[in-house]
């Protein structure tokens, strides 16, 4: 501020006149280093003008701001009811909202814890308090110390995280509507905390198979948990004066932190038990092996049902082929008996035909001798097989007498040759 | 820590550094501990040797030790004076007219390139920076002298990427170490300052004239002296005691070549002690003809026998600063670099080149002061760890010429004050584009004017009388002693601006700013809730 410019002189009317070009500048090159080079190059290349590449700039600040999230840590306002709590009875105040990380509560770093307590004796320290006006308040300070004493040790920070009921997550009240995964879920998350062996197989969801159900269920029936109950030990009365009455008070704390104890793993049992028996999964589970079971069963039994199949279906195969075989027996037996009474048909007809040519040719011109005649062809008739019957009755029909006769003798000679008869039986045919 | 390295590649000595997340420079240390690891290498039998261990055999196998090549990259036999490599192994001129080195290994003789050369030496600095970070390197930022050619630069390139190590910039060496040296306690690299930066080497110096304007450097001149080193000094205080030890024991030791290496390294030793205490001892065992030699010398003997290479080193400083067509009342600093800066006499001699008011910056002047060893590979460092970020296109296209040729006012801008005074706004070589703020007040009147004019140098010599000392009558004789200072008047007036209706003792704000096309934007206000500016524009005569 020492520049101090000169007065206006002249009266000038116009508040700005240009009288003059400045020398022509010099081209040259710079040295590409450093940050204000890289700045440069970026406003050439992107085209930037100062005022959008200083709002750029900007831009990038507020965001490095906005990156850090512990800022806000233990800002939070203590409830009237907290502030004033009996400081002798500082175990009962919630000690995580008195230090203001009532969100974080055991997931509070060292390094959280020592910035929240900082900022909470800047706001709650007795000379704040009685410089604002406020007379010897400074139970909720001493609250503060205490809070932040346990906080600080990490054995007495876990006894204090044992039974740190604001922590817990309840399970879903029972007989009610709920999603089984969204009630149950942060129950387990929150109870995984105080297990000796960490990871924890979590709750998992409908689609879990059923090794990590089973593991899960494996794990939370085995729970084993570090929490302790010193916290809530009854104060041992350090005066010496009645040595009997300070034991008494150990042995009954000892009791008690024994009975607690048994009384969480009890509830853990429980909680473990409860999930079970309601796990969806479970269920599905049980179907899934009632039907696995069936098919196993239905499989097993392939075979013998398989042949049980094939020999009814060769029974029916058989009696459909015996009947079909049956009918065409009775067919064929029908037939025969048809041809043979056709046969016997025809043999009668042939023989009465044969019988009947002589009588047709006058019994050759010799009527007297006609009784002779038809008893030769009679005794004809019988020695002649099927064929020769046909074929002499073909022979005979319609022909001469001469045709007759000589057909007649041919067959008796064929006959006699043959020896089927004697031709001395025949009386006119000789 | 990131794994990207700064390499600073000298013809005597290679340094390599690393930037940490918190802005800090970290110059690595090899395996031998050492921090400036000389360029040398050498074969003995079948093993290959690097850094002080090849550097110690130049006494007994000087035909296998490849020394002061780094000026040879990308050269012609016939480009070069290859006196440089007159200690060790000689260059010779291979078939193709580059230029190469006969070694013999084991029982071969092997020819190698003096690319091949350098590729087996960045192989053994990215092996120590590998072995102190525990991490694979990234990329390097490789300082060169300024005078090192294109072609040298690509050549440099091509070998840097064969030995395994990516290139990703490859600066000059004087904007390195000014970098180092700007970002070395708070930033300082926006102070408008014009610096010399002096950098005296072992066998060459090299001086550049840097303005830096609101950050931006800008090289206005360079000079390059080869043969001008901490070589010469050696060769000086080798003959110094050569010299008493043939007047004590009648033996020459210049006759033979193992004692003369013997008489250097011991040199080298001396005067780096004498750097930093008052005597030293020299002794040798066995300098000539079996006899040991055992002598001390003192700083004072020291600086009177180098006189002459010193005193050339400083008038070749003087010199470099006349070609840049300034005067040494000019220059706001000097930086030395190099490892011959640590000589109390070189700071000594230039600081009385300058005015008093140029600041020297030297560890013999100012203990604080950085290496000046480590400065450009401090420099590179840091010059890596701001381009890490990048893509390699994002590099090569900040390094066109559009972005790196830039206009440059070639005299100053400023306003003229209440008494009369030119007050400078921007300096004279200030790289366009460029935006200032100046605040000032009104003082008692209600209507003030901004005139805008550009400066002219004029040179303004006061006399100081010599003091009076009762006591002293002797040196009546004395010159009155006349000291010279640059002072700037307004010149060519360009505009006028005028502010009126203001509350006495009010504050004004005066923005200028001259974009890219050189138009120049003023625009003065008060500093208040609704107040309105005057704006003008003016523009360059071209």
């Amino acid at each position: 501020m020492s520049i101090t410019l000169p007065a206006l002189t002249s009266g000038a009317s116009e508040s700005f006149k240009v009288s003059g070009k400045y020398s022509a500048p010099v081209r040259r090159p710079i040295e590409p280093v450093g940050r204000s080079f890289l700045a440069h190059a970026a406003r050439t290349l992107r085209g930037h003008t100062w005022s959008d590449y200083e709002k750029l700039q900007a831009e990038k600040n507020v965001k490095v701001v906005e990156e850090n999230p512990d800022d806000d840590i233990g800002d939070e306002d203590q409830d009237e009811e907290l502030l004033s709590h009996d400081p002798r009875e500082w175990k009962t105040a919630d000690l995580y909202a008195v230090l203001g990380l009532s969100k974080l509560r055991h997931r509070a770093t060292e390094d959280q814890i020592r910035r929240a307590h900082r900022k909470q004796v800047l706001k709650h320290h007795p000379d704040k308090k009685s410089a604002s006006g406020g007379l010897e308040q400074d139970g909720f300070f001493k609250i503060i110390q205490k809070a932040y004493e346990i906080m600080l040790d990490s054995s007495k920070r876990a006894q204090f995280d044992s039974v740190d009921s604001h922590a817990d997550v309840l399970p879903p009240t029972p007989k009610t509507e709920y999603d089984f995964f969204e009630a149950w879920g942060p129950v387990f998350e929150s109870e995984a905390r105080f297990s000796k062996k960490q990871p924890v197989p979590l709750l998992g969801t409908m689609d879990s198979t059923k090794e990590e159900v089973d593991k899960f269920y494996t794990f939370w029936g085995k729970f084993d948990s570090w929490k302790t109950f010193e916290f809530k030990d009854e104060d041992v009365p350090d005066d010496t004066a009645n040595r009997d009455h300070k034991r008494y008070v150990e042995r009954k704390n000892i009791a008690n932190r024994k009975k607690l104890k048994q009384e969480d793993n009890k509830r853990v049992i429980d909680l473990v038990e409860r999930a079970y028996s309601e796990d969806p999964r479970i269920k599905k589970f049980k179907e899934d092996a009632k039907k696995e079971k069936e098919r196993k069963k239905w499989e097993r039994e392939a075979g013998s049902r398989q042949a049980a199949e094939e020999a009814a279906a060769k029974k029916a195969a058989e009696e459909a082929a015996a009947k079909k075989a049956a009918e065409e027996a009775s067919l064929l037996k029908q037939d025969s008996k048809k041809a043979k009474e056709a046969a016997k048909a025809a043999k009668k007809k042939q023989k009465r035909a044969i019988r009947g040519s002589v009588k047709e040719v006058g019994y050759f011109g010799e009527e007297a001798k006609s009784a002779d005649i038809e008893a030769d062809l009679e005794l004809l008739v019988e020695k002649l097989n099927e064929t020769q019957l046909a074929t002499v009755s073909a022979k005979v029909t319609n022909a001469s007498a001469d045709a007759v006769k000589s057909s007649f003798t041919d067959v008796i000679s064929e006959l006699a040759n043959e020896g089927k008869v004697d031709r001395s039986y025949f009386k006119y045919f000789k | 820590m990131s794994t990207v390295l700064g390499i600073s590649f000298g013809n005597t000595s290679s340094s390599i550094a690393l930037s940490t997340k918190d802005g800090k420079v970290d110059v690595i240390a090899n395996p031998d501990g050492d921090r400036a690891i000389p360029s040398v290498l050498s074969y003995v039998g079948e093993d290959e040797y690097h850094g002080a261990q090849a550097k110690s055999q130049l006494i007994r196998n000087p035909k296998n030790t490849i020394v002061n090549f780094r000026d040879f990259v990308g050269k012609k036999y016939d480009e070069v004076d290859i006196s440089a490599s007159k200690l060790g192994s000689p260059a010779i001129k291979s078939a193709n007219g580059s230029i190469s080195y006969e070694i013999q290994r084991g029982s071969t003789t092997e020819s190698l390139t003096v690319e091949e050369v350098t590729k087996r030496h960045f192989k053994k600095l990215k092996e120590a920076a590998e072995d102190y970070t525990g991490k694979k390197v990234e990329g390097v930022v490789i300082a060169v002298p300024t005078n090192y050619t294109e072609e040298q630069k690509a050549e440099l390139s091509k070998v840097l990427d064969a030995s395994g190590l990516k290139s990703l910039q490859v600066i000059n060496e004087p904007s390195a170490a000014l970098l180092a040296h700007l970002s070395a306690k708070e930033d300082r690299s926006l102070e408008d300052k014009v610096y010399v930066v002096a950098d005296f080497g072992g066998i060459r110096s090299d001086v550049a004239v840097i303005a830096v304007r609101g950050g931006i450097m800008t090289i206005l001149s360079t000079s390059h002296k080869l043969g001008l080193g901490g070589d010469k000094l050696d060769d000086v205080l080798a003959e110094y005691f050569a010299k008493e030890f043939e007047k004590k024991y009648k033996a020459n030791p210049r006759n033979n070549a193992r004692s003369l290496a013997k008489l250097k390294s011991e040199s080298i030793v001396v005067k780096k002690t004498l750097s930093n205490v008052q005597t030293s001892t020299c002794s040798i065992e066995s300098l000539a003809e079996g006899i040991d030699f055992h002598t001390s010398i003192n700083r004072l003997r020291y600086e009177v026998t180098a006189r002459q290479v010193l005193s050339e080193m400083s008038s070749f400083l003087e010199e470099a600063v006349k070609k840049s067509g300034l005067e040494t009342i000019d220059i706001d600093e000097v930086l030395l670099v190099g490892g011959t800066s640590h000589t109390p006499k070189l700071a000594a001699d230039i600081s009385f080149i300058f005015p008093e008011t140029t600041v020297v910056t030297s560890p013999a002047l100012d203990s604080k002061a950085l290496n000046p060893s480590e400065l450009i590979a401090r420099g590179a460092a840091l010059q890596a760890s701001l381009i890490e970020g990048f893509d390699e296109s994002e590099i090569k296209e900040s390094l066109q010429p559009i972005v790196v040729n830039t206009q440059h006012l070639v005299k100053p801008i400023g306003i003229k004050d209440s008494e009369g005074n030119f007050v400078t706004l921007l300096h004279a070589e200030t790289a366009f584009p460029i935006k200032k703020t100046l605040e000032v007040t009104n003082g008692d009147s209600d209507a003030v004017s901004v005139e805008l004019f550009e400066g002219e140098r004029t040179v303004k010599e006061t006399v100081i009388e010599p003091e009076q000392d009762s006591d002293d009558s002797e040196d009546e004789e004395e010159e009155p002693e006349i000291k010279r200072t640059a002072v700037y008047v307004s010149g060519n007036k360009l505009a006028e601006l005028a502010l009126k209706d203001l509350k006495p003792n009010a504050k004004l704000e005066i923005i200028i700013n001259i974009s890219n096309d050189g138009v120049l934007n003023i625009s003065a206000r008060e500093l208040k809730q609704g107040s309105v500016a005057v704006k003008g524009q003016v523009s360059s005569s071209s």
